[in-house]
């Protein structure tokens, strides 16, 4: 039976603004399939983003959505938990607004362990204005800004993420089309901060630069970096060389953002 | 069972051939910039293709 993604999204809103083979596609139909497993009621949830290609996404579903400015996602998605802690929210965005110029907002949502979803497309570039190199693009790659190689030491977002303090930590891939929404739908289903990173395809500003003939060299790519975390425990160093692992990196729980928050205002109002 | 409907919807498709690609049974080729449905009747109904697509724009029924 074919999924019906037609009652997420907004009418008359396809085809999308993405790229051929553009991966994000296929996180946004993860993270519909997700909302569905979960239930989630569109009246209550709040999906929000920063600017950026991956930004875009919100735009395209029928839900509470908020396009907000640039690397501020997380800021404005705590502001709605904290007055409307009822409400299921969830950050979506690029590799460039969530840990390049929102990299702040991001570690401190984390350090507060507030209860929500953030779903992080990393395409190792900023794909929306042509490819300057991102804190994700790989040491080496060539971006528009690294004609000569990128010098700089990438981020590892899974491990900024649980050293922040996130209290739900997954990586998946787009190749790993059917992980992308139970990682999600299990982030949901935390209370705390969790935080999915799915490593993500740019065919236009990254693959073309990068060697890759085809969105479906990008995809193969995709596959054969991927450890799932339980087989790499039986792997030694030299084998896990040049792979990323995927899975629930990590889980743990911390009392949560709003939670606290209550007991702040009930001392404040002398109870 | 009746056999497997595949459908692409043609003004969603921007031709990335992924599931050109990912059809176990090689029920889509490209026929210029779009995938198109050559042998329906190959298809298992894995789904991989509506799973894939990144444009809304395949359905398996
Ligand atoms: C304050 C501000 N600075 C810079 C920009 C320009 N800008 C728009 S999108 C973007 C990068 C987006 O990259 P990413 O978040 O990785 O998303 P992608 O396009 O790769 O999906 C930048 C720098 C902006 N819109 N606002
Ligand atoms: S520029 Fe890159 S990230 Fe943006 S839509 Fe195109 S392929 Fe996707
Ligand atoms: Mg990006």
């Amino acid at each position: 039976m074919a999924f019906d993604y037609e009652q997420y999204l907004r009418p008359g809103k396809l085809p999308h603004i993405w790229c051929p083979g553009c991966g994000h596609g296929i996180v946004m139909k993860g993270l519909i399939r997700a909302m569905d497993t979960c239930g989630l009621e569109k009246n209550n949830t709040a999906i929000v983003s920063g600017i950026g290609c991956a930004s875009r996404l919100p735009g395209y579903v029928d839900f509470n959505t908020l396009h907000t400015a640039h690397g501020r996602a997380a800021a404005f998605a705590t502001g709605i938990k904290m007055a409307k802690p009822e409400m299921d929210v969830l950050v979506v965005g690029g590799d460039g607004d969530g840990v390049a110029i929102g990299g702040n907002h991001f570690i401190h949502a984390c350090r507060r362990n507030i209860d929500m979803t953030y779903v992080l497309l990393n395409n190792y570039i900023y794909g929306m204005t042509g490819g300057q190199f991102s804190p994700c693009t790989p040491v080496g790659a060539k971006a528009s800004t690294t004609p000569y190689g990128n010098p700089d030491p990438t981020f590892d977002i899974a491990k900024l993420a649980i050293g922040a303090g996130a209290t739900f930590v997954a990586r998946t891939t787009a190749f790993h089309a059917t992980q992308i929404d139970k990682l999600i739908a299990a982030g949901l289903r935390h209370k705390g901060m969790a935080i999915i990173e799915v490593l993500d395809d740019c065919p236009t500003a990254y693959g073309r630069r990068n060697k890759f003939r085809s969105v479906i060299d990008m995809m193969k790519r995709l596959k054969e970096i991927a450890v799932p975390i339980k087989a790499a425990a039986h792997m030694t160093p030299e084998q896990l060389e040049g792979k990323v692992l995927t899975g629930i990196l990590h889980q743990e729980e911390r009392p949560e953002y709003c939670e606290q928050y209550q007991q702040v205002i009930a001392s404040a109002q002398g109870d | 069972m009746s056999s497997p409907k595949v459908e692409i919807i043609e003004s969603y498709c921007k031709g990335c051939s992924i599931c050109v690609e990912f059809c176990p049974t090689d029920v889509f080729e490209m026929d210029g910039f779009l995938a198109k449905v050559v042998r329906p009747e190959a298809c298992t109904k894995c789904m991989q293709c509506e799973l894939r697509c990144p444009d809304f724009a395949v359905k398996v029924h």
